[in-house]
């Protein structure tokens, strides 16, 4: 038996909120493949703890999109039957986990972006967006001192970390543009006070990289071209890997529950 | 049928007195109501809602917590009455009562500092060991064993705690 995958309606607002519903649950995802693999046992629990947070904002995300489109589907829809070009994730966060600093870097770089985005959406005009911002920029602050403190711990410790920690910097850094890039429609969004301008969230984002990058005795790539296409669908072939993983059971077994 | 507006009040107070027997799962000495997640009681005719808020984004226990509720007020022979999930405004540590600290405390878990602001985030907040007392204690982990909590150690009793952290 298969599921086939569901085709969701095309509105701003909807695609907004499952954006940045599948940034937290692709991330999330990556995260929760570190379970039972930490370099240590209390790094395990902390990721794993992170990837529970960010599952969790995907969670609320997806139920309100579900509110959105007013097409009864629940969260479940929108996370197991939606087919790779309906995701809508920033490529950064689906890249995969490589090595422990790879993670890090990974996870230094999305955190600082989606705090200061959280704490600015606390202020949307939509009610619902605001209550899960709330609660998200305090557990993205989290993330984001627990990414800082490994960068400087790996940058500035063994030339072995130092190396992987650079490399990490390097071959991220050309994913680092999308975060301030907007796809079509959502500055109708930003005109009514419902989502916020990534863009001014640019000279903070980089301030505090800079910061920890330069603590971690790190160089900081240059700006070259940057890759972007995962807001409008176009992604690296690591997602479809992760979504088979992901949603192969809800595909095999339609509606399984446990 | 017309409820008079004593009994509604009676009921609301029944549901709420019924609720409030629900513990958190994870940490059952303290109940739903003094962690602050029970936001109202709401009676229209005959329909009865219980409003919660979630804690964590990602707090596993908000579905058992649903059923712990529904199951309740089965057999407290209130049934039907709806659980409903609202986000806002959004629960912070802050809506944890006086008594629900106090009752942490006593478990082994450190209550968090008032004032769930950044600076109680990430500030040079102490945090009292809750066995001895002691303020001369370090974080170990900022994760703990579960999402709500980080794992600290008191240098004077040795022991280590839970600490319930700042949201």
């Amino acid at each position: 038996m298969y599921t086939g995958s569901i085709t969701v309606a095309d509105t701003p607002l909807l695609r907004y909120v499952l954006g940045r519903a599948d940034d937290a649950l692709v991330l999330g995802h990556r995260l929760s493949e570190w379970c039972g693999h930490g370099p240590l046992l209390e790094e395990d629990m902390a990721l794993s703890n992170m990837a529970l947070d960010l599952i969790g904002q995907a969670r609320a995300l997806y139920t309100y999109a579900g509110e959105v489109e007013a097409a009864g589907r629940d969260e479940d829809a929108y996370a197991y039957l939606r087919d790779v070009t309906s995701y809508a994730n920033l490529l950064l966060v689906e890249q995969p986990n490589g090595d422990f600093a790879r993670t890090i870097v990974r996870q230094l770089l999305f955190s600082a972006f989606i705090d200061p985005y959280w704490r600015a959406l606390m202020a949307s005009t939509d009610p619902t967006l605001a209550a899960i911002a709330a609660k998200a920029e305090k557990e993205s602050a989290y993330h984001l001192r627990h990414a800082s403190e490994w960068t400087v711990r790996l940058g500035d410790g063994t030339a072995e970390s130092h190396a992987r920690a650079q490399r990490a910097l390097d071959e991220l850094w050309p994913f680092t543009g999308e975060l301030f890039t907007m796809p079509a429609g959502e500055r109708a969004l930003i005109d009514a006070g419902i989502a916020i301008d990534p863009e001014t969230l640019r000279a903070p984002w980089r301030a505090t990289v800079t910061r920890v990058v330069e603590r971690a005795t790190l160089t900081l790539p240059a700006d070259g071209w940057m890759q972007r296409g995962g807001r409008e669908g176009r992604h690296s072939e690591h997602l479809g890997h992760l979504l088979s993983d992901l949603q192969y059971l809800q595909r095999a077994f339609p509606g399984a529950t446990w | 049928m017309t409820t008079a507006p004593g009994d509604l009040t009676a009921l609301c107070a029944e549901v709420r007195r019924v609720a409030s027997t629900v513990v958190d799962p994870e940490i059952p000495v303290i109940s739903i109501a003094d962690l602050g997640i029970l936001r109202e009681v709401v009676v229209a005719g005959d329909h009865v809602e219980v409003r919660i808020t979630p804690t964590y984004s990602g707090c596993p226990a908000m579905n058992m917590i649903k059923s712990e509720l529904e199951q309740a007020f089965a057999t407290a022979g209130l049934a039907p009455v709806q659980v409903r999930l609202v986000l806002s405004p959004a629960w912070t540590t802050d809506w944890i009562t006086e008594t629900g600290r106090r009752q942490l405390h006593d478990y082994g878990i450190a209550p968090p500092a008032p004032g769930g602001d950044r600076t109680a985030l990430f500030g040079t907040t102490t945090v009292p060991c809750p066995r001895c007392g002691s303020t001369d204690t370090t974080q170990l982990a900022a994760f703990g064993s579960t999402a709500c909590k980080a794992l600290w150690r008191c240098a004077t009793c040795r022991e280590p705690f839970d600490y319930f952290k700042c949201h």
